[in-house]
């Protein structure tokens, strides 16, 4: 049974920083923060206004925690629908964790993951898609994905679904007329408006469908994999990239054994970096696992950078033609980026000659970062944001996707049915299971799983 | 007069009234049939029909469960029809057109012939009730009878007010008077009572009429019954007419609208949106010329007609002349005007899933009194009120049917969760679950209930189980039995099918969607089949939708069964709504006033919303 006392939390990600805050919600979460907290200005909390800030100390009978400013918000109008207090206080974990404790020796609950959305949800403040776009929001670190979010959080996708819905439960409820009036003195809707309302709902079905493999990608980012032969500096490249030192570099082959990856952001775009254990021919049992990997991993990208071992000094041009061509292969629908290392170390006429060979060779240095730039407007060029950029509808969620294609499937089953002359009663059934479908979207259907789901994807304080 | 105490009275003998005190008795309690008039026992007050799309459905799950008002239909029948036999299956409707005389004297024989059940004629006037609970009934003339549990079944009867035109009159059908006195007391226990109306049409003779200029309405060519007992299919009947109002007939009956209660504001109750008057009907669809106006014979010999489609209150000149006007009744003689008729319901959100009121404990309500409209809702209502009396007096489980298992458990659920503001009738669209509550499996979906109670006999569970058994096998016949293409292809070639180069079973040319039973008696290992094995129809009907609707079937016992999890999530008796903020202030009102058993029940409350469902699991800790 859901309880209503007052819980709290960090409300920011664990570890030290600048400036933490823990969030308490619940009915006496003003008197059990006015409690502890000493205004400078002798103010007493539980006289103040919604949505106002306050400084002063938290404070435990003589004793002083932190000097802090505390946020005040009324219920109904917070985020959770209920009194809530934000306290901001000083970084280090040893203030966040003393300033908690305080509050559940002090009649606080620790918050359960996901708690203050889902009271939020229970209070009315979301509907099930708009909590599910926060747990989205939380964890979007893009600027793609965050929009989605911050879309979908607003209601723009539900409510293009609803509308949806309405429609056809208007078509179906026509259809149930006929049913239960046939006997009697009624006229019917027209049966090629009804085949042009169904085509026209395929339509925004499947551009929603589509629009997945878009959403997907903006949400969890590109793919990228890196391969290559050991050592020709792959590592290097990924910290180049990444700007940090992340993967271990050294100059023994094979370092990597493990994939590697990380995420960064290209002019808005999320792109995960997965740094492979490279490609040869090995004896060792650990490297050969990591090679096994790297296969694996190749499949999953979008995007394949191939480290070419080129050398000014090296004669193996010929070997690396063949080896992208082994690559191409392979993997003959991913889209091949074909690089060469140290570009520093080449001539120009070098660099001329190689390119005349491997025309779509990309030259740089991760070493001092020459060429990393033109190498990531390379790959921004390869991301179609042309539907994000209109400010469609993109479905991100794996869940709503679901939904969608069984609609889609129950829509494609009336039309046959219209077709086929199938009488009303029969396409009345999977008209049901299309609206039950759409409903799942929107929570116009309750449906007890999907509650469980949503909520377990929280982590604590959000 | 009274020493014995019943277990059972029922007050009023319409279809409710009926079929309480024959569930009652049969079952075994001491039951007490009291109305106002013995002789109008049975009563059809409105069209002389029984069943039709979803109503024929009931009629025969009431007929499955050992209930009478299939087996009077099928005695007292002058035409038959299967409805809707174009659709699938769960579309098909029975209905008959009955001899009005002798539906009423079926009905007073066959509760003749039932034992443990007495007769009085008296108007009911009050209930005594001792301590929240029912104890008998008392009369106008001042006589207790005392009983362990009373059925209400007043139909029209409380505080009922004929309208024809400006006059009015007080009365519970033409020529009968009203019962006061129940509606005043139930007021005083806390009930809350509404009015309701409803109307019916004129009434003309039939030697007046001039049939030459209608359209015949024949039966089916080969009659199907409404029980699955072995009452006799009809092998004559008798043709209904079909006519229509026109632009003269609605410029006449216009002129009468200032005198229309209707309009002028004297009825101000709601009567059915289905079943509109024929002045309603003008007014709603005003740019209609012309309506449809069913001609109806009252019975085998009888000269009185039914001019259905012309329901009406309007004064009865205006009624007359405008009659005159349609074709094939111009020289129409009347044997009573059309009327509406104002009365008394209690919402049945004041009742539990077994009928009994909430308020006082053994009380029950069945029919119109709970804002029905219509004989078969009415007589199936009275059933369950009945058979769920004698159980609670016997203390036994109660018997609740479920929104999946019987468009009875929908018409139940309906009215209990979601009550209603206008004449309730069924519709098969009310039924989540149409496909599974057909009219040709009532028997397997609800005998072994009704036999499990003692209501159906051993002979019907038998037949039953027979018709199961023989269309099992029949169905197997189809799927383990091979045709060759020279055999098949013919039906194929006459229903426009592809065509089969290999033997395959026949199972597979069966499920074709043109292909029918009749196609494949045409094949002589089937109808060998069919001889040997003494098929009857009914197995032939039933292999016939296996075989060809098992894949919608299957879909909607699926979808059905998904449901069930949260029909089966129970919430507690003492659950405190008020404190839960997160639910809609209406929400939060209808839930605590309606206590749903579950959250299944709870979703179906109208202004309770997914999302208050939602917050209901989620405090249920799912």
């Amino acid at each position: 049974m859901f309880s209503q006392d007052t819980i709290v939390a960090l409300a920011t990600p664990s570890g030290a920083g600048a400036i933490a805050i823990i969030r308490l919600s619940g009915p006496e979460a003003i008197t059990l923060a006015n409690a502890k907290f000493k205004s400078v200005r002798q103010k007493d909390l539980t006289q103040q206004k919604t949505h106002t800030i306050h400084l002063g100390h938290i404070v435990d009978g003589p004793k002083v925690y932190d000097e802090v400013l505390v946020s005040l918000f009324k219920g109904p109008n917070s985020y959770t629908g209920e009194n809530v207090i934000e306290i901001s206080c000083h970084g280090s974990q040893y203030i966040q964790q003393q300033i908690i404790q305080l509050f559940l020796r002090n009649g606080c609950r620790m918050a359960d993951a996901g708690e203050f959305t889902l009271r939020a949800f229970l209070n009315g403040k979301l509907d099930l898609s708009q909590a599910e776009a926060v747990a989205d929001l939380i964890a979007s670190d893009n600027e793609a994905s965050h929009q989605i979010a911050m879309q979908q959080m607003r209601g723009g996708f539900s409510s293009e679904i609803k509308k949806l819905r309405e429609e056809l439960l208007n078509f179906a409820s026509l259809i149930e007329l006929e049913l239960d009036f046939a006997e009697e003195d009624v006229e019917f809707a027209d049966r090629t408006q009804f085949i042009a309302l169904l085509s026209r709902i395929q339509e925004v079905l499947k551009r929603l469908i589509n629009s997945f493999a878009v959403g997907n990608v903006l949400k969890n980012g590109i793919p990228v994999a890196i391969v290559g032969e050991p050592n020709v500096g792959k590592s290097t490249l990924l910290n180049a990239l990444l700007n940090e030192d992340r993967a271990i570099v050294s100059d023994i082959a094979g370092t990597t054994r493990d994939t590697i990856e990380d995420e960064i952001s290209i002019g808005g775009i999320g792109f995960r970096f997965i740094d492979t254990a490279g490609i040869r021919e090995t004896v060792d049992v650990v490297e050969s696992i990591g090679i096994k990997k790297t296969f694996e991993k190749i499949e999953q990208a979008q995007v394949v950078l191939y480290l070419s071992p080129l050398a000014p000094t090296a004669q193996n041009l010929a070997a690396v033609t063949v080896e992208i061509e082994k690559i191409k292969n392979k993997f003959p629908l991913k889209t091949l980026v074909t690089i060469a290392n140290k570009k520093d170390l080449y001539t120009a006429e070098q660099i001329a000659s190689i390119e005349s060979e491997i025309p779509s060779i990309l030259f740089l240095s991760a070493k001092n970062g020459d060429g990393i730039e033109t190498l990531k407007d390379k790959l921004l060029g390869f991301v179609n944001t042309g539907a994000l950029r209109n400010n469609e509808t993109i479905v991100t969620n794996t869940r709503h996707y679901d939904a969608l294609l069984k609609s889609l499937e129950d829509i494609e089953r009336v039309q046959l049915g219209m077709d086929g002359g199938l009488s009303g009663d029969l396409l009345a059934i999977d008209l049901k299971e299309a609206l039950y479908h759409l409903g799942e979207i929107t929570g116009q259907v309750s449906n007890d799983e999907l509650l469980g789901n949503i909520f377990a994807n929280f982590c604590i304080g959000k | 007069m009274f020493d014995k105490e019943y277990d059972v009275i029922v007050v009023g003998a319409g279809h409710a009234g009926a079929e309480a005190a024959a569930a009652a008795a049969n079952l075994g309690s001491k039951t007490l049939l009291v109305t106002m008039n013995l002789q109008t026992i049975g009563q059809m007050s409105c069209n002389p029909a029984m069943g039709g799309i979803a109503k024929g459905q009931i009629v025969r799950e009431i007929d499955a469960l050992g209930g009478y008002s299939g087996i009077i239909s099928d005695k007292s029948a002058i035409q038959f029809k299967m409805l809707n036999k174009s659709k699938g299956p769960a579309m098909w409707s029975p209905r008959t057109q009955n001899d009005r005389m002798r539906f009423a004297e079926e009905w007073r024989l066959a509760l003749e012939r039932t034992p443990n059940v007495d007769f009085y004629q008296e108007m009911v006037s009050g209930l005594i009730v001792e301590d929240g609970k029912v104890c008998g009934v008392t009369t106008s003339l001042g006589i207790g009878i005392r009983s362990k549990s009373v059925v209400l079944t007043n139909g029209t009867f409380l505080n009922g007010l004929i309208h024809i035109g400006d006059r009015q009159l007080g009365g519970g059908r033409a020529g009968e008077k009203a019962a006061t006195g129940i509606t005043e007391q139930l007021l005083s226990y806390g009930f809350e009572s509404g009015r309701m109306k409803t109307g019916t049409p004129p009434r003309v003779d039939g030697r007046s009429l001039d049939y030459s200029k209608m359209l015949v309405q024949p039966g089916d060519a080969i009659p199907e019954k409404f029980s699955y007992s072995n009452t006799k299919a009809l092998n004559h009947q008798r043709d209904c007419h079909m006519t229509h109002t026109s632009a003269l007939v609605h410029d006449l009956l216009r002129e009468g609208f200032d005198r229309s209660p209707m309009f002028n504001g004297r009825i101000k109750s709601i009567g059915p949106r289905y079943c509109p008057s024929i002045e309603d009907k003008i007014n709603r669809f005003a740019d209609k010329d012309k309506h449809q106006l069913f001609v109806e014979p009252e019975g085998w010999d009888t000269v009185e007609v039914y001019v259905n489609g012309f329901s009406t209150s309007l004064p009865e000149d205006v009624q007359f002349k405008a009659l005159r006007s349609v074709v094939g009744f111009e020289n129409v003689k009347f044997f009573r005007p059309g009327y509406a008729i104002e009365y008394d319901y209690f919402p049945p959100t004041q009742l539990k899933h077994t009928l009994e009121t909430k308020l006082i404990e053994n009380l029950y309500f069945a029919g119109q009194i709970n804002g029905t409209t219509g004989y078969e809702e009415a007589a199936s209502q009275g059933l369950m009120a009945g058979i769920n009396a004698h159980l609670k007096v016997k203390e036994e489980n109660p018997l609740i049917l479920q929104r999946d298992e019987a468009y009875i458990g929908v018409l139940i659920d309906d009215l209990i969760t979601k009550g209603t503001e206008e004449p309730y009738r069924m519709f098969t669209s009310r039924a989540e679950y149409r496909t599974l509550l057909r009219q040709d499996n009532a028997d397997m979906r609800l005998t072994p209930k009704g036999h499990k109670i003692g209501l159906a006999s051993d002979d019907r569970l038998r037949r039953m189980e027979e018709k199961e058994r023989k269309s099992e096998s029949f169905v197997n016949f189809f799927r383990e039995t091979s045709v060759l293409p020279e055999d098949i292809n013919p039906i194929l070639e006459s229903v426009d099918s592809a065509l089969v180069k290999q033997s395959d079973k026949m199972f597979k040319a069966f499920s074709r969607p043109q292909v029918t039973m009749d196609h494949m008696k045409t094949l002589a290992v089937v109808s060998d089949f069919i001889a040997k094995e003494e098929l009857d129809r009914e197995v032939l009907e039933q292999t016939e939708i296996q075989i060809k609707y098992s894949g919608y079937i299957a879909k909607e016992k699926n979808n059905a069964d998904k449901l069930q999890r949260l029909e089966n999530i129970k919430i507690p008796d003492n659950f405190d709504y008020r404190k839960l903020k997160s639910l809609s202030y209406e929400a939060r009102e209808k839930l605590e006033a309606i206590r749903p058993v579950t959250i299944s029940q709870a979703s179906r409350i109208s202004g309770v919303s997914p999302s208050d469902i939602s917050v209901l699991l989620v405090f249920m800790g799912r």
